[in-house]
């Protein structure tokens, strides 16, 4: 009998942490990994929408990062695109219920992209790559570090453009009226979809200055 | 007729799915590096959203809207399965598009071989649920309406993608800031297209 023990990896080892990390910074689902631009350009020109879309696909993939993670050794190969996707397409229905009922207003404003979760490729991407091979309680960390690296985002983007399109943060006035009689105008512009593919390149832009690794060959 | 005809423009100019919606960015910021593929990728969605969007139609007219049921018995009429469509238009995109590279590769070998790589990518092109979600949104009469939405998204969507490799295939000749190299001026491109788009606004169809 052999004398050392198995020792159990504490649930917030270095490596575990890691997970979480990564994605927030050097690893992120939208500026590096270019996975699920979709959805996330369309809901940020106000904060709100863009915190509840967050929340969602914390909870989507979270969730189902941790159901295929525990069927990953009972799954072939052959037919787990479908397998995940019914797992994707379930939470996502359920998510959208939800939502429906307690906050209809925000469900009515993000319209088709909740359940353009579905198609998101950072949960597909996810799953496959991670899910596939750990365990769940890994696989739910990364599932949160990623759908927070996507989340965090989702928040600047929509900050800033809500911040100079409206010129409030949550609804509440921020510039000072004050402002507007000098002759301060907000920039309908940042109201507009083009804008909030510039400034994602502008995110990107500032990230890969401060991070010369992450820079590209053209 | 004419109604048909405006649909078909309004979806490609106006609510061009990638500079409106931002769907199907992802395969569009992937693929958009040289324009042969790009023209290959643009063909196989046009092809898959002109399919799926009308089959998509009659599964939410028959079977999914509030009352849809009513033909199969009188009883049924107070039914709604509407919670039921995500999971119903995924998997029928997943099946044509199974369905089309099947018949695809038996008749057009051609076709199949510059369409191959990219038609399994499509089920899970955002673009593509995108176009049934908004088809059912937007509530269109018929079916030659949804058709003609199908279509005209695949086709704007074409023309974006075609439309950024060549601008891509260009840059490569450029002096860009290091940073900005790759991802990020992409996307600074996409946006000012987008803004481009933006004058067919006014047009009232």
């Amino acid at each position: 009998m052999s004398t050392e023990k198995k020792e159990r990896e504490p649930l917030f080892s270095a490596k575990n942490l890691r997970l979480i990390k990564e994605p927030l910074g050097a690893n992120n689902p939208i500026t590096v990994q270019v996975l699920g631009i979709c959805s996330a350009l369309a809901v940020t020109a106000k904060l709100k929408p863009a915190i509840v879309m967050s929340i969602s696909v914390i909870v989507v993939l979270a969730v189902s990062n941790v159901i295929i993670s525990l069927l990953r050794n009972g799954l072939p190969p052959r037919i787990r695109i479908i397998v995940q996707l019914v797992v994707i397409a379930t939470m996502v229905i359920l998510v959208d219920q939800v939502l429906k009922a307690f906050v209809y207003d925000v469900s009515k404003q993000l319209s088709v992209f909740v359940g353009l979760i579905i198609t998101n490729c950072i949960i597909m991407g996810r799953l496959e790559a991670f899910a596939m091979g750990n365990k769940p309680w890994p696989a739910f960390l990364d599932g949160i570090g990623n759908a927070l690296g996507y989340g965090i985002i989702l928040v600047i983007v929509a900050f800033f453009r809500e911040l100079l399109g409206s010129g409030t943060v949550f609804g509440l006035q921020i510039v000072p009226e004050g402002f507007y009689d000098f002759g301060y105008q907000n920039n309908g512009l940042m109201i507009l979809p083009p804008m909030a593919l510039i400034t994602v390149g502008v995110i990107i832009w500032v990230q890969r200055y401060r991070n010369r690794e992450l820079i590209e060959e053209n | 007729m004419q109604e048909i005809f405006n649909i078909f423009i309004k979806s490609i100019f106006i609510d061009n799915m990638v500079f409106a919606y931002f769907l199907g960015m992802c395969s569009y910021l992937a693929v958009s590096k040289t324009v042969d593929t790009s023209f290959g990728l643009g063909l196989a969605v046009t092809f898959v959203l002109g399919i799926t969007v009308p089959v998509d139609y009659l599964l939410n007219e028959y079977v999914l809207k509030a009352g849809a049921l009513a033909w199969l018995d009188p009883e049924f009429a107070g039914v709604d399965l509407s919670f039921l469509s995500f999971i119903l238009f995924i998997a029928i995109i997943a099946s044509m598009v199974q369905l089309v590279e099947m018949v695809v590769e038996k008749y057009s070998p051609a076709l199949y071989a510059s369409l191959g790589i990219f038609l399994p990518l499509i089920a899970v092109n955002c673009a593509i649920l995108g176009g049934s979600l908004f088809m059912q949104e937007r509530e269109y009469q018929n079916l030659a309406q949804a058709t003609s939405f199908g279509l005209g998204s695949g086709v704007g969507f074409f023309l974006a993608i075609i439309g950024i490799a060549a601008i891509r295939e260009k840059i490569r000749y450029s002096n860009v800031p290091p940073a900005l190299r790759g991802l990020g001026i992409t996307f600074i491109i996409t946006g000012l297209m987008g803004i481009a788009f933006m004058s067919f606004l006014g047009i009232k169809l």
